[in-house]
């Protein structure tokens, strides 16, 4: 906690789920299907989150559909302007499936939706992986504060936030829990 | 003529007394000398307190650089002997691998008259053993012997003299003028390209070795030359244990050998060269640990006779570079009673107290040297050479502020104990208060 | 990482970090577009005193693939062959902007100079100091052996329990020293196989084992890799040292000739840091096998490089989290 406020929960466990279950119907409808969809998520928290994403995907999709195919990830770091202002930081493997990217509609998928440079570098990282048809953009919670034309097709709570407020994003395959917290 | 009334020093061995400086000599000593201070007509008398200080008969030095002539931007004559009579030394020996080198007696009288002329303190040339330190031909120590200079110790310093016929011929000759060669053991074949001391930091860094044997290879020649000649053979700057084996040895066989140690080498380690400073880049190399405690030794029970600084100045540029592209030598003559009276005197484990020091690092030395009227008991009718310590006195050393014209000390910023507040050299005060006496006071 | 002057100087886990990070790269560059926009703006400043076209071309295809600016500084030809002092062309560098320097020297600790001196204010990267360090090689020869030799890549893990023995000239060798300090901080353990004459004095206390045999050290340590350091045909002059007779008895005794080949286990990595003098310290039959990872350990170095500048500059102005 930096702002000294106590720290409220704004999403549950059942609201992200929730949230995450539209997201996977509102992906199919826009898309008509999902054959031509590729989930690629950001790291850390867009991982887990394009993978449930995926699951949901296949569930409701009948037929070939895997999520082998489905959902890959996509590690932006060295496409970032910050480079030099952050501690350094360890890369993630980037992943993306066999079939490649290339005529595809990418959804990437980030926990935060916040200045916008991160897609922004994620944007700039696939351009050097593929040429995909469409890309869009999933995120659990949208708090505002834009720096760049950016906006996401997909939001699953729009959060209004002050600057300096910090949203943590608690994911049970990395935090032992799920839940979004203002602090 | 200012006469000089030290009150309240304490005697190496121990005891409180005055002295009364007059005329170059110790006029007086105990109440004798406030008495004759006040009955000196015509006199002016500075009375200095020296309560809480100790008197020392001034220190000699019989390894130096001065670098005059050829090197006067590392050192000249003057500014060697400014900051050696800040040291407190009144007599120093000059090496004799200047430019050109001091193989002659044109060369030696040369440097002589320019200490004479600088009367910061007596200066004592070395004559090379062999002609331009080639190790070859002889050079001409009869006639260095006889000059104004009156050169006594002979040496190649810097280099080793290797070759065992022309040692042989150097012990022998300079018995006719009772000379001594002072050699500087480094077996030239198992140091070439040498960086540092061989051993298991030399095999981390990467940094060619001189070992140990190389030295006491050279030592255990020259004590049994000597032996065999019947010349007396001092050892300079000895660095290793088994150096002061040998040399313990050869003095119990009776051989006359003397031998000197630097105070860097009771001080400091190889472990200092792991952040590659050059500053730590000396010749001998800095030892182990081990061999620190073994020169130490040697110091305290006699087998080692004498410190000498080989006070080794060099440019800034010379300094500031690759390991390797470094000049070898460090400066001493201004931290050598402080660093001796660190690692020695303030050991209270070891026998060395303030008539040891004045032993070592005084009448040895000019007996060694034969310098005579330097290293002489502070009693009346003697030569007023006198320096006074305060023991209690703690100082960190900063390169700029040393006298010496370089700044290649490897003390930079370690505190020291005991401070050298006054010279005396033939009765005049060379340092008063701590600092040199420029001008018109002296 | 502010600099990178020895491998004696990495933690398991700053080690582990670059052979991860090493990873990432390496999987980038089979990728069609091979350049990545960490670097740009960036100048990186290839320092060479000592000629090496293998090593300044592994930094140089590391830099530009991270989209660095290069410049070459060669000592020959160059002011410092005029006798400008390291100090000079440090400053030089400095004024002109340089973000990082990669330095190479024939004086053990020059880099450590450069990065210590207070002449410059760029991170150091050593490419090899004299008789001292070559880290940069050390990592790619324990990236190249844990990719091959731990399970599923090595992603994350070290080199636990793997036995590294390394022959040849390791008195004068930069790689041995830096191979066998980040072996060891890795958990492999490594076995220095020499005439004695080679081995310098106090290498008995390094984290290793020492063995004057090479067939019984094959034979005690059945290695999982063996790496045959390059042996200088004028060492064995008199005026090169005279450590060893003849090129012909060196080669008998501690050569990977075909029956020591045929000894090893068949996993093992053979591996060598290059140039090789064939004949010598190595055989055809060992350096041409399908176990050899000569050629491999060229492309890993660009893919290590690329961690090492990548670790080094970016988050420069900040603290490692």
């Amino acid at each position: 906690m930096t702002s000294g406020a106590p720290a409220r929960v704004v999403l549950s466990e059942h609201d992200i789920s929730r949230a995450l279950t539209r997201i996977a119907h509102e992906i199919v409808e826009r898309n008509k299907g999902a054959e031509e969809v590729l989930l690629l998520g950001i790291p850390t928290r867009g991982v887990p989150l394009a993978t449930r994403i995926g699951a949901r995907i296949v569930e409701a999709e009948a037929g070939g559909l895997t999520s082998e195919d489905l959902v890959g990830t996509i590690d932006p770091t060295m496409y970032r302007d910050d480079l030099r202002r952050q501690p350094t930081r360890g890369l993630e493997p980037t992943r993306i499936p066999p079939a490649g990217l290339t005529d595809k509609v990418v959804v990437l998928v980030d926990d935060v939706l916040y200045s916008g440079r991160t897609v922004r570098a994620a944007l700039d990282a696939l351009s050097d992986v593929g040429r995909p048809r469409a890309v869009q953009l999933a995120v659990l919670v949208d708090r505002g504060h834009r720096e760049l034309p950016i906006r996401a097709d997909y939001i699953g709570k729009n959060l209004p936030t002050a600057r300096h407020e910090r949203v943590s994003v608690h994911l049970s395959e990395l935090d032992d829990a799920d839940e979004v917290v203002l602090s | 003529m200012t006469d000089y009334l030290i009150t309240g020093a304490q005697l190496p061995e121990g005891s409180i007394t005055d002295l009364l400086l007059a005329d170059g000599r110790i006029a007086a000593t105990g109440s004798d000398a406030a008495d004759m201070a006040g009955a000196r007509a015509g006199a002016q008398v500075h009375r200095i307190d020296a309560h809480g200080l100790v008197a020392l008969p001034g220190l000699v030095d019989l390894h130096t650089h001065l670098r005059e002539p050829g090197r006067e931007d590392a050192e000249t004559v003057a500014s060697g002997t400014r900051a050696a009579a800040v040291g407190g030394f009144t007599c120093v020996h000059a090496m004799a691998n200047t430019t050109p080198v001091a193989d002659t007696a044109g060369v030696v009288e040369q440097v002589w008259r320019l200490g004479e002329d600088a009367g910061w303190a007596q200066v004592r040339p070395v004559g090379a053993v062999t002609v331009g330190l080639a190790g070859e031909q002889l050079a001409e120590l009869g006639a260095m012997a006889s000059s104004a200079a009156r050169v006594r110790v002979f040496s190649d310093d810097g280099l080793c003299v290797h070759d065992p016929v022309l040692m042989r011929r150097a012990l022998e000759y300079v018995k006719a003028f009772d000379g001594v060669v002072a050699q500087h053991a480094q077996e030239p074949r198992l140091t070439a390209g040498a960086l540092m001391h061989e051993g298991i930091v030399s095999a981390e860094l990467g940094l060619t070795g001189w070992p140990a044997v190389a030295e006491e290879a050279i030592i255990a020649r020259d004590v049994l030359l000597a032996e065999h000649v019947g010349s007396r053979v001092h050892i300079c700057h000895l660095s290793t244990a088994g150096s002061v084996d040998i040399v313990r040895w050869a003095k119990a066989r009776g051989i006359q050998v003397t031998a000197e140690v630097t105070p860097h080498h009771l001080m400091l380690t190889d472990e200092a060269i792991r952040g590659y400073d050059p500053q730590f880049k000396v010749n001998p190399p800095l030892r182990t640990a081990e061999d620190v405690q073994a020169v130490r030794d040697g110091l305290e029970d006699g087998t080692i006779d004498i410190v000498a600084t080989d006070h080794a100045p060099h440019p800034s540029e010379d300094k500031d570079c690759e390991f390797a592209a470094a000049a070898m030598g460090m400066t001493g003559l201004e931290t050598a009673l402080s660093v001796v009276t660190e690692a020695m005197v303030a050991d209270d484990s070891r026998d060395f107290g303030w008539q040891d020091l004045a032993r070592t690092m005084s009448a040895t030395p000019a007996r060694i040297g034969r310098v005579t009227g330097q290293g002489r008991p502070l009693a009346a009718g003697e030569p007023a050479h006198v320096t006074l310590v305060d023991p209690s006195a703690r100082w960190t050393v900063d390169p700029a502020g040393l006298r010496t014209a370089s700044e290649n000390t490897p003390f930079a910023a370690r505190e020291l104990p005991a401070r050298v507040m006054a010279t005396f050299y033939r009765g005049v005060a060379t340092v008063l208060d701590g600092q040199p006496q420029d001008g018109s006071t002296r | 990482m502010r600099h990178l002057l020895s491998a004696a100087d990495l933690s398991r886990e700053e080690a582990i970090t670059v052979l991860d990070t090493a990873a990432t790269m390496a999987a980038t560059q089979s990728r069609e577009i091979k350049k990545l926009p960490a670097l740009r703006g960036l100048t990186v400043v290839n320092l060479f005193f000592e000629d090496s076209t293998r090593t300044r071309i592994s930094f140089e295809a590391a830099a530009k693939r991270l989209s660095a600016d290069v410049i070459n500084f060669a000592a020959k030809g160059s002011s410092v062959s005029k006798g400008e002092s390291l100090k000079d062309t440090a400053q030089t560098l400095q004024a002109m902007g340089a973000d990082a320097v990669v330095i190479r020297h024939s004086a053990s600790g020059a880099p450590h100079r450069l990065a210590t001196s207070g002449w410059i204010d760029a991170p150091v990267v050593n490419a090899g100091d004299g008789m001292h360090q070559h880290p940069t090689q050390a990592l790619l020869d324990a990236f190249t052996m844990r990719r091959h030799l731990m399970p599923e890549g090595g992603a994350g893990a070290g080199l636990d329990g793997k036995r590294v023995v390394i022959v040849g000239d390791v008195l004068h060798s930069r790689v041995a020293r830096s191979n066998v300090d980040l072996l060891h901080t890795l958990g492999a353990e490594v076995t220095l196989v020499a005439p004695p004459t080679l081995l310098p004095i106090g290498a008995s206390t390094w984290p290793c084992r020492i063995s004057y045999d090479l067939d019984a050290a094959i034979a005690e340590q059945a290695p999982d890799a063996i790496m045959m350091l390059r042996v200088q045909r004028e060492r064995m002059s008199s005026a090169g040292g005279g450590f060893f007779p003849s090129a012909a008895e060196y080669s008998r005794r501690y050569g990977l000739d075909a029956a020591r080949f045929e000894a090893l286990p068949g996993h093992a990595l053979i591996m060598h840091p290059g140039p090789m003098n064939r004949g010598l310290e190595i055989s055809a039959r060992a350096a041409d096998s399908d176990r050899s990872t000569i050629v491999e350990q060229v492309a890993n170095g660009v893919a290590v490089r690329m961690a090492v500048l990548y670790l080094v500059l970016a988050g420069n102005e900040g603290t490692p989290s």
